[in-house]
């Protein structure tokens, strides 16, 4: 039963991924991509991480789901043109040999008993792998920073309009001056 | 020969990094190769916390794999930022379009 639900998450997910590369509009495509999301973190809590299951969903199917809609109400959604650079069948074949090297190296996974038993998330996020929560606090500041960096806007209409206005100013005065010269 | 459940879910990673390597080669739409890279994270990620059940230290696989959620998050948001940038200076998403450096 549990080799059946695994594979069926497996199946579902590589089906989800490819629908989302394959579509021809990138709504759809984000639809997929949350799709996938939900059934890696399913995955994850079925192997028992529970915590990074939790952030994956929350994360993957919610935040970055929001930010691909966000981006798509900004630029449009762009009809995707399908021929790519390289061509098809070339890449199908590479890709084809990189799943199997992959699936060679990896196989067959081997479940080691643990000698120590088993260490908890927090042990390991707080005492040995401190660096990484560093790494990720600094990520998340630059990553706000940069973000805000590159959506800002300038807004330099109001100046120019300022400053045509004061053309038109010494335009007019110029003119005044020149008719009362006349006069 | 019976198959375990984490050698299902390793099939399940392989074709998942076979469908977003397939993408990311054959995508021309900035939008999308930032979609097709959150697939490809996805697949790592998976295996990530596989390793670390296979190892019998699932804490440290999902240790690694929260900082891959994290670094993946920045890049998609980075990622579309600078898109929409692109999109506004240059009117196109197409990668191809928009490569200005040609020899």
């Amino acid at each position: 039963m549990e080799n059946l639900s695994y594979l069926v998450l497996s199946l579902a997910a590589a089906f989800c991924a490819y629908r989302a590369m394959i579509s021809k509009h990138l709504l759809p495509s984000t639809l997929y991509l949350a799709c996938v999301s939900a059934i890696v973190s399913i995955s994850l809590y079925m192997l028992g991480a529970f915590e990074v299951a939790v952030i994956e969903l929350s994360v993957g199917a919610g935040l970055v789901t929001v930010l691909l809609v966000y981006t798509l109400s900004v630029v449009g959604d762009d009809t995707y043109d399908p021929t790519s650079i390289i061509p098809k069948p070339f890449a199908i074949l590479l890709i084809a040999a990189i799943a199997v090297l992959a699936g060679w190296m990896a196989y067959p996974v081997v479940i080691h008993p643990t000698a120590n038993g088993e260490v908890l998330l927090a042990d390991v996020l707080w005492k040995h792998r401190v660096l990484d929560v560093w790494v990720q606090v600094a990520l998340i500041f630059s990553g706000v920073m940069g973000v805000l960096g590159l959506l800002s806007e300038k807004h330099q209409q109001p100046k120019e309009q300022d400053e045509s206005q004061v053309l038109e100013k010494e335009e007019t005065i110029a003119a005044h001056a020149k008719q009362e010269i006349h006069v | 020969m019976t198959l375990s459940p984490l050698n299902i879910l390793l099939f399940g990673v392989v074709l998942l990094l076979a469908v977003g390597f397939y993408g990311l080669l054959i995508t021309r739409n900035l939008i999308k190769i930032v979609l097709v890279l959150q697939i490809l994270v996805k697949a790592a990620m998976l295996a990530l916390v596989l390793a670390g059940k296979a190892s019998g230290n699932l804490g440290l696989g999902q240790s690694v794999a929260a900082t891959v959620i994290v670094a993946d998050t920045i890049v998609a948001v980075v990622a579309l930022a600078l898109a929409v940038q692109v999109r506004r200076r240059t009117g196109t998403l197409d990668v191809a379009k928009i490569s200005t450096l040609r020899g």
